[in-house]
């Protein structure tokens, strides 16, 4: 089969993109890393408030209540975990676009259109709950400026959403394609490649949420 | 980095077919979702228990939630339980140095001590 | 995304566009591995003479005591560049030349997995060499030390622009990298001629497959790290900023993380030439193969296990000393292993001492040596007495300019023919080898002594009297020797280019790959692809290499006789690294070139995305 005429041949029977897609993964997981280690590093050593978890009353007087929301944080994560299900989803549905689908329940599934919307929705509602986040520990008195706490924080969680956002785009890109011509079986790697950034970018977030949201 | 060896005679060269690999379908994803929600909520009632923060079991259960939730997301959201090895090289190898990095970096700079000593 | 209908004449359009490639627009736009490599040795060897002149400009300053041919905040600058521009501009990419060049070819594939990605890899790299090398014209280059220590980089200790270009040149210079590292990658994984298995390919592969995972694990961290720098100097973060609390060892940490790998990813391409030069030249497989590439894995793995080394004098505290000094000792067993490997293939060999393999062999002594005084300072205590001397200065070059500027000048000898199809004057090859043998030994030897008496690394003038007269003078003397022989190595690059001796497909009787096919190789490559049934098809392969070998010999075709389809040419890659640095660059320069940039980036990447790589296959 090595004809000069032949496609391209691999070695692994692998698709190029995805082992790509994979290596840059095991390279992002150093970037996170790197991140998240500064902000443990850097935790209990701000020498100012206001602080993630603990009260703290300014030489002024004012008094800070521990920062972190925990209650809006746990609602964007489980947004943010429901939305990697709504992804598989989405790739179900183009890997099976050439299935027929006799219920109800199968044209819902079978829908790559609502899945991704669904999906990047979920990810925009994350990223709205982020910057609800943001712009109260700026009202709050947090900046990225304030202290150590306030530098790392931003931006690592910062760090994240930017790969949200990024991921948004990939899947509002996505769409565009499925509603320009249709998403179908070979383009399920496309989908598939979407799907693996975006999973990885949501288990970041479960890290991130336990070391610095819950753990104290 | 294992020894994946070429298949030196059967050139796949529909990349397509070849690439097909077992998914599992909405019957799994369901019920992975829910495992992951109900961790999840476990996790965060964790957090308003004050006799339970103040326990010494307090970060390790944490710590193990969170691994569990992200070792399912990665098996079986990003399939790697059903994947050709080389993409679990691929992530676990530079997962390992990561993990090692981290870990070495706060016994360094002292916050490992801090973490798992006594409860203050 | 194959949405755009490409028209049945497309093959034949990008045929004719081959015939027009030799052009300025062919050069912008090309996306064949072999003429990016070209690219990348050409740039960089321009960046290796611009490093050697601030070299050189700091040995006359140096060679008597009480110098003032500089002032001392130029010194800083032609120390600093003279650092970043070697490791960066230089070293790094001439070892990319090789991967672009001999990989594909190494294992039989006719291009990299994604060839327009690999054309914007060299473009970021030449618009961020450029970027960071032009400051110096000015006065304001970046004047912090390769290794740019924070707080001393930070705002308030270095609140020129000087530190601005460092933090963003070496930012993009990292999107380079790393582009590149995924492509290599993914290009030996995927793309081996059939049969040839993982331990089949030749050394210089295996090398650069466990350089390119480094790459990829120690780039985030110094971007990271240089994030927080970038964010301290423009946006009055808090990072390095000790009296906000701030730990002064954080940047150390993170910069060692990855600057320890970085060591390794400059040599173990150099080890990998010359592990393809050696057994040429013996006429003898490599010896001890397996064990080469175990060797190689364990440093790839170890090399992440020993960054605190380059700070035990900051005081880590005993067991953070021992782990360290622990790890550093057991990493020089695997590099001790394959300096035997190499002295035993040549062993009982037919020996051949072309230039190639004298410099391959000067690399096995001169590695040595700078490999011991490694060891030597894997010692806490014996560390303390050398940390920051020139001693250590000794150490780097021995490692660096005797490890792998002689393994690539070993592998620009051995790879010239196949490059570009003539042979390398040997008799000027000889002279450049021995000139810059003594020039080099003399520069950097002297060095371990001036360090023992005490000289400190980076100081721009000193007093006479303390010893360190004689050895400075020799290190100058050297200094001027190694750059007549660099002069005679670009005369005879130049020259040989256009007038060298025809080569032939295998000039030197070589057994891997590479060496099937005409030199220089057609555009695809191979006419066939190769079934490949032994680590050296050429001297032990079966009736199945040699059928190969007879196909892809053979000259004169087109991709278009032979139905190949080769990708189209295309500027895209170029425009999106423009953009990319534009946007960088309006950090600096105004706000709006930031968003001029993104939009430029984004738009020409989609543009790219969108289009479809090759014609259709029929």
């Amino acid at each position: 089969m090595s004809a000069p005429t032949a496609g391209h041949y691999t070695a692994t029977g692998l698709d190029s993109r995805k082992i790509a897609i994979w290596a840059f993964i095991g390279s992002e997981c150093m970037l996170f890393v790197s991140l998240i280690s500064t902000y443990l590093i850097y935790k209990g050593r701000s020498v100012v408030g206001p602080y993630p978890h603990e009260v703290w009353v300014s030489p002024s007087g004012e008094h800070f209540k521990p920062i972190l929301n925990i209650p809006v944080t746990s609602a964007s994560t489980f947004v943010l975990l429901m939305s990697s299900l709504f992804m598989v989803l989405a790739l179900a549905a183009v890997q099976n676009k050439d299935l027929p689908k006799r219920t109800r329940g199968d044209r819902i599934l079978g829908s790559s259109k609502l899945w991704l919307w669904a999906t990047a929705a979920a990810g925009t509602t994350f990223l709205g709950f982020q910057a609800f986040e943001f712009t109260s520990f700026v009202h709050e008195g947090l900046t990225i400026r304030t202290n150590l706490f306030g530098s790392s924080f931003f931006t690592l969680t910062g760090f994240h959403g930017a790969h949200v956002t990024a991921g948004v785009i990939w899947l509002l890109t996505l769409l565009a394609i499925d509603y320009r011509r249709g998403l179908g079986p070979k383009d399920a790697l496309n989908v598939d490649i979407a799907a693996l950034y975006w999973h990885f970018v949501d288990v970041v977030w479960i890290a991130i949420f336990t070391l610095v949201y819950l753990i104290k | 980095m294992d020894n994946h060896t070429a298949h030196s005679d059967s050139a796949p060269l529909d990349v397509a077919h070849a690439e097909e690999t077992h998914h599992p379908g909405w019957s799994v994803y369901w019920k992975v979702a829910l495992i992951l929600g109900l961790i999840t909520v476990a996790e965060v009632w964790g957090y308003y228990v004050p006799s339970f923060v103040a326990s010494r079991a307090f970060v390790p259960s944490l710590l193990a939630m969170s691994a569990v939730k992200f070792a399912i997301v990665v098996s079986f959201y990003m399939h790697l339980r059903y994947d050709h090895k080389l993409f679990r090289a691929l992530f676990t190898g530079p997962l390992f140095i990561a993990a090692s990095t981290l870990i070495a970096l706060l016994f360094l700079f002292g916050q490992l001590v801090a973490r798992f000593g006594p409860a203050r | 995304m194959a949405t755009t209908a490409v028209p049945a004449h497309a093959a034949h359009i990008n045929e004719h566009a081959f015939d027009e490639q030799s052009g300025i627009w062919g050069w912008l736009t090309t996306v064949d591995h072999k003429r990016i490599g070209v690219l990348y040795l050409f740039t960089a060897l321009a960046f290796f003479i611009i490093g050697g002149l601030e070299a050189e400009i700091i040995r006359l300053q140096l060679q008597g005591p009480n110098g003032h041919i500089v002032s001392a905040e130029l010194y800083n600058q032609l120390f600093t560049m003279h650092g970043t521009t070697m490791i960066f501009l230089a070293v790094m990419p001439l070892s990319a030349a090789f991967f672009n060049f001999l990989i594909p070819l190494q294992i039989g594939a006719r291009d990299v997995a994604f060839p327009r990605l690999n054309a914007f890899s060299y473009w970021v790299y030449v618009f961020g060499g450029i970027f960071i090398t032009l400051p110096i014209l000015f006065n304001v280059a970046p004047n912090g030390g390769w290794f740019g220590y924070a707080p001393l980089t930070t705002k308030l200790f270095a609140p020129g622009l000087n530190i601005d270009f460092w933090v963003i040149g070496l930012q993009i210079l990292g999107v380079s990298s790393l582009a590149a590292a995924f492509n290599f990658i993914t290009t030996i994984i995927n793309l081996r001629a059939p049969g040839m298995s993982l331990m089949r390919m030749p050394m210089f592969t295996w090398m650069s497959f466990i350089v390119q995972f480094m790459l990829i694990l120690a780039f985030p961290v110094i971007t990271i790290a240089l994030v927080f720098l970038l964010l301290d100097r423009f946006f009055g973060t808090q990072f390095y900023e000790t009296a906000a609390g701030a730990d002064p060892l954080l940047w150390q940490h993170l910069f060692w993380i990855f600057g320890h790998p970085e060591v390794y990813i400059l040599i173990l391409p150099a080890f990998g030439l010359v592990s393809e030069v050696l057994p040429t030249f013996s006429r003898k497989p490599l010896f001890g193969y397996p064990v080469m590439v175990y060797s190689g894995m364990l440093i790839g793995v170890l090399g992440f296990g020993v960054w605190a080394h380059h700070m035990f004098a900051v005081g880590l505290g005993p067991i953070g000393d021992s782990v360290f000094s622990l790890v550093t000792m057991l990493i020089a067993i695997p590099t001790g292993v394959k300096i035997f490997n190499w002295i035993a293939t040549m062993v009982q060999g037919q020996l051949r001492f072309t230039t190639s393999m004298m410099f391959g062999i000067g690399l096995i002594a001169l590695f040595t040596i700078g490999g011991i005084s490694g060891v030597m300072h894997s010692s806490p205590p014996a560390d303390l007495q050398q940390t920051d001397t020139y001693f250590i200065v000794a150490h780097i070059h021995y490692v660096l300019f005797g490890g792998s500027i002689m393994g690539i000048f070993a592998g620009i000898y051995l790879y010239f023919p196949k490059i570009t199809g003539r042979l390398m004057d040997e008799k000027l090859g000889k002279i450049h080898f021995w000139i810059n043998f003594v020039g080099m030994n003399l520069t950097f030897f002297p060095m371990h002594f001036s360090g023992m008496l005490g000289m400190p690394r980076r100081i721009y003038t000193y007093d006479s009297g303390q010893g360190w007269d004689t050895f400075n003078l020799m290190s100058s003397i050297g200094a001027y020797i190694l750059a007549v022989a660099t002069l005679i190595f670009a005369y005879n690059f130049l020259k040989s280019r256009k007038r060298g001796e025809i080569a032939g497909s295998n000039p030197w009787g070589a057994g891997t790959l590479e060496w099937t096919i005409p030199s220089p190789p057609p555009e695809y490559n191979f006419a066939v692809l190769p079934t490949v049934t032994s680590r050296y098809p050429l001297w032990e392969g079966d009736e199945r290499d040699a059928e190969s070998a007879r196909i892809n010999s053979q000259e004169g075709k087109t991709a278009e006789d032979l139905h190949i389809v080769m990708p189209y040419n295309t500027i895209k890659p170029a425009i999106v690294a423009g953009g990319l640095v534009i946007m960088f660059s309006g950090l600096i320069f105004a706000k709006a070139l930031i968003f001029l940039g993104a939009a430029l980036m984004v738009t020409s990447l989609y543009s790219w995305l969108l289009s479809p790589l090759e014609p259709e296959h029929h």
